[in-house]
């Protein structure tokens, strides 16, 4: 193996060693009729135009105005979306961990980079990337202030290392001054990071 | 196994480096692969264990100097070979050079694509009653197998608590080594900071895993 370095930045004028590698195994799954290129166009089309943060971003929405489906989601998180037509649908065991004045919740994969893609859609590189993986279970303060984030210094920090088939979700605190806002509105302050636990949703009047 | 990849507490990596506005892929590649990994699964050519213990057995070099994408890439490029859908003279060529093998699930196609948009099912009925009730002290087990696992080392000999119960789940250890499912019960653990990092550690901090019965004995 010459090199394994990314090219991000390349022009795209010529292709990269990787690409180029990545084609020939494409043209080799086609050849041998493993897959249609066509259904690999849609699997990337469905990921770039119907899962995403905007799943997640509703149900706590959801959850911040209605009482009983906010227990229903502690309760059970797979269930609790299934009964929400407008969201995608999510695997078994979706588990919700809220956030309290006492206790903030932040999710982790060490071994890998498990994350609840139909409600959050595809991680971010840092998610993925050996800084977080690393460092979110033994520094967790330390990481959140990568993030500009800082906790009161008697706050419980707990850190869900997601080492099963288990998918996690943050339901954070519901931002001050929002008292009757709709659902809609409510969803527009649900940040992804937030529903990591690498951020608060965004204050009312901030800038989006 | 005691890879790479079981980071959990490792220094020296550096700062997190969220990146503003993210585009979902960096290139188009990436969402080649993406796809590709999601197709050859969702046909029967690999388990999910599976293919994370063919990335966990990339070289440390590799593995720390790859992008994410680049992983599941080489990843899937091995784990393919190995298992006999291609032959390194294809990859070679860029070219099949014989008949394909067949598939559990047939053919990748368009019918099945709304299939890998919802995670597949991982809780199998309980061969045998839980060994752990919902507040039990636990030890993680101090073992270190030479294949896959999904006990992180920096819990290992630690004493925790158990959490949640969240019934009987596919084992991984025997997965990835396509020696059956062997469902076992999994339980959420949950171990203090301190515990873990010792008095250096954050007061303020617990850490959690989910452990699959046979990671934990009573403590």
């Amino acid at each position: 193996m010459s090199h394994d370095h990314d090219h991000h930045d390349h022009d795209h004028s010529e292709l990269s060693e990787t690409e180029l590698r990545v084609r020939a195994l494409e043209t080799i799954l086609t050849e041998k009729g493993y897959v249609e290129p066509t259904a690999l166009d849609a699997i990337i089309q469905a990921y770039e135009t119907r899962i995403g943060p905007h799943n997640g971003a509703r149900v706590v929405a959801k959850a911040w105005t209605d009482p009983a489906f906010k227990q229903a989601l502690l309760e059970d998180g797979s269930k609790a979306i299934g009964t929400l037509g407008h969201v995608s649908r999510v695997g078994d065991h979706l588990v919700v961990v809220e956030n309290t004045p006492l206790r903030h919740n932040m999710v982790v994969c060490t071994l890998c980079s498990c994350y609840p893609w139909e409600m959050l859609g595809l991680p971010p590189v840092w998610y993925k990337a050996a800084p977080y993986r690393s460092r979110a279970v033994k520094d967790p303060r330390g990481v959140l202030a990568d993030f500009g984030v800082t906790l009161p210094k008697d706050m419980e920090i707990r850190v869900w290392d997601s080492t099963a088939e288990t998918r996690f979700l943050v339901l954070p605190m519901r931002p001050e001054g929002t008292q009757g806002w709709s659902e809609e509105q409510l969803a527009e302050l649900v940040t992804r990071d937030s529903m990591i636990g690498t951020g608060f949703p965004k204050a009312p009047g901030a800038p989006s | 196994m005691n890879g790479v990849h079981d980071m959990g507490g490792m220094d020296g990596f550096g700062k997190v480096e969220p990146e503003p506005n993210e585009p979902m892929f960096h290139a188009d590649w990436e969402s080649r692969v993406l796809a590709m990994v999601r197709a050859m699964g969702a046909a029967g050519a690999f388990n999910i264990d599976t293919s994370r213990f063919y990335r966990e057995t990339i070289p440390p070099h590799v593995y720390l100097s790859s992008s994410y994408y680049k992983k599941w890439f080489l990843g899937l490029e091995e784990m393919l070979i190995e298992k006999g859908y291609l032959t390194r003279e294809e990859v070679a060529a860029g070219h099949a050079m014989q008949p394909g093998k067949a598939l559990k699930h047939g053919k990748f196609d368009l019918a099945n694509v709304e299939r890998v948009m919802v995670r597949g099912k991982f809780a199998r009925p309980a061969p045998a009653p839980a060994r752990f009730n919902i507040g039990d002290r636990v030890r993680a087990r101090n073992i270190h197998p030479a294949t896959h696992t999904r006990l992180p080392r920096y819990v290992r000999g630690h004493v925790g608590i158990v959490e949640l119960n969240h019934g009987c789940h596919v084992f991984p250890d025997t997965a990835a080594m396509e020696r059956g499912e062997h469902p076992q019960w999994l339980y959420t653990v949950v171990f203090e900071g301190r515990d873990l990092w010792g008095e250096d550690g954050d007061p303020t901090l617990k850490v959690s895993i989910d452990a699959f019965e046979p990671y934990l004995d009573s403590a």
